[in-house]
């Protein structure tokens, strides 16, 4: 088979063989419904609340506080409409940022739509939000700050316990989107003071389709699928046993280990950095040097597009993900590299490699090789780098 | 893959990249904001495209329109460059997604930026040209504040 290079472990990542072995028998054998009483039902019941408890353990919740959801982008819808619309008669203000994940932005222009007011918080040249501005943000209307824990595009860590404390000193509900951190940050949702808790299963070798919200005991809010009763009547649907299934042991395995994990991760993506620096001029970092996920790497490349690096990458075997506009269908590229102040010509030059538990060393040198070799070749052909290179202007 | 092989195949191996020293017409169209920026050099003689070359910054799509729309008009005569459209561009390449379409569009204007140019440094007018329509080419202020 031809070599294949997987780095774009952001987008989604292979389900793990320990995984899919957790998961198979709840496609055939065992495919009673958890809602029938009879003992089919009760084995998938048990494996659902199995499931429930891994969960639970990893965010340091308590397991009637965890509901299961068809992915991180239904936990980010319910989260934010639930609060929204449940506390409609409080206040109709909330707070989030810029480099949100469409999943968030989306449904909060919606609320908008509806009558809700929504502050977007800047964020500055790492892509951090400034807690001050937070803070001054606050109005006697404010009912949610959602604010993601983790960049999904330029790997980012936000200061999570911090806002955790200014939203509880204020009594506002706090969401954040965790869907990047999980598996790679230990998060303990009490001592962060975290009410509301999005993570999906796709990004941490487990299913896609299938994930998470944590909802702090006590925190009302409405529901988004009306329907049966399941899930203690706040989601409703027949349960995806399977994938919940897929989801509780993957997020086990990805707290098993962990620290020694993310040395190995972050050894490799500061190879990767330290490679693409020592080789090539005119490259920008973007994100924050240290407060970044383990595995993200992100540069845009000065004088060339980036759907041009990804065809060049995919030639080689390698995949690979850029915020360009011409890789979205749309006509700007990323908004995250835009709020964190790039202009236009250089946001489109934007190469995420994204690294995972898979990747290896020799994986790492081969990519810088290629990617270096293939910026050459573009720039050579770009009449912007022959300008630079020439000084006509 | 949203692209067809012939796309693929002049992205890979494309025809005609660099620049010409002694271009009898050079233009530039596009910009660096939205992602795309063609400039194409003619060189011609007694009213034929002797030899053209073409600098992309761009995406896939765009790199392949420009080295085939170069192949396309290589050695035809001025008029029939100057009749070449974005249709034949897309045609020739098997196709692009509709969103691509655009890359087409700045080939084709591409070269009539560099026959306009041509056209003004030699004296020698070409029908078709005076109501021609370029896109800007505003990038180079947004260059200097990176
Ligand atoms: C930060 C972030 N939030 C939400 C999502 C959406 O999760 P899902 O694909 O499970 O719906 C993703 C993944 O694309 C993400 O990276």
């Amino acid at each position: 088979m031809r070599k294949y290079i997987y780095m774009d472990n952001a987008a989604t990542t292979k389900v793990r063989k320990e995984v899919l072995d957790e998961m198979l028998p709840y496609f055939s054998d065992n495919y009673g419904n958890p809602s029938s009483i009879y003992e089919l039902g009760s084995t998938s019941r048990v494996a659902v609340e199995k499931a429930r408890e891994q969960v639970a353990k990893v965010l340091n919740a308590e397991k009637n506080e965890i509901f299961f959801t068809a992915g991180g982008s239904e936990s980010d819808n319910w989260a934010i409409k639930g609060v929204a619309l449940r506390n409609k008669e409080k206040g109709n203000h909330i707070i989030t940022s810029k480099i949100e994940h469409h999943a968030v932005l989306h449904t909060c222009q919606y609320l908008e739509k509806h009558g809700f007011e929504v502050t977007y918080l800047d964020v500055d040249e790492y892509g951090l939000i400034d807690l001050e501005e937070l803070k001054a943000a606050i109005t006697d209307n404010t009912i949610l700050i959602t604010i993601m824990y983790a960049n999904n595009e330029i790997g980012t860590i936000q200061p999570i316990e911090e806002i955790g404390k200014i939203a509880k000193e204020n009594n506002i509900i706090f969401h954040t989107d965790a869907v990047q951190a999980i598996g790679s940050i230990k998060i303990d949702v009490k001592a962060m003071n975290i009410d509301l808790l999005s993570l999906s299963a796709h990004k941490i070798y487990g299913p896609k389709g299938v994930g998470a919200l944590y909802i702090k005991k006590g925190l009302r809010l409405d529901n988004l699928i009306e329907g049966g009763a399941q899930e203690r009547n706040r989601r409703a649907g027949t349960e995806n046993v399977q994938g919940i299934v897929g989801l509780g042991k993957a997020i086990e395995l990805a707290y098993e280990n962990l620290d020694e994990k993310n040395e190995k991760i972050i050894y490799l993506r500061d190879r990767l950095m330290n490679k693409i620096e020592e080789n090539l001029d005119y490259i920008r970092l973007n994100g924050h040097r240290t407060k970044r996920l383990p595995g993200n790497v992100n540069y845009s490349f000065e004088f060339i597009e980036g759907e041009s690096i990804l065809l060049s990458l995919d030639m080689e075997g390698i995949a690979a993900s850029s915020g360009s506009a011409c890789t979205s269908g749309s006509l700007d590229p990323s908004h995250v590299l835009l709020a964190i102040g790039l202009p236009h010509g250089i946001a489109h030059g934007s190469l995420r490699l994204s690294l995972g538990i898979y990747n290896t060393e020799e994986e790492v040198d081969y990519v810088v090789g290629k990617l270096v070799e293939i910026v050459d070749r573009l720039r050579n052909m770009s009449p912007l780098f022959n300008e630079r290179k020439t000084g006509v202007k | 893959m949203m692209y067809s092989e012939k796309v693929m195949e002049h992205f890979k191996n494309p025809r005609n990249v660099g620049e010409l020293e002694d271009a009898s017409g050079v233009g530039q169209v596009g910009n660096a904001k939205c992602g795309d920026i063609m400039k194409m050099f003619l060189k011609i003689e007694d009213g034929i495209i002797e030899d053209v070359k073409f600098q992309t910054f761009g995406c896939g799509s765009a790199i392949a329109s420009s080295s085939i729309a170069t192949e396309l008009i290589k050695g035809k005569t001025v008029d029939e460059a100057m009749s070449l459209t974005n249709r034949a561009v897309v045609e020739a390449l098997d196709g692009l997604p509709p969103v691509k379409v655009h890359c087409s569009v700045l080939a084709e204007q591409a070269i009539k930026a560099a026959l306009l140019d041509y056209s003004k440094k030699s004296g020698i007018k070409i029908e078709g040209l005076d109501d021609f329509d370029f896109e800007e080419d505003d990038h180079h202020g947004e260059l200097e504040n990176y």
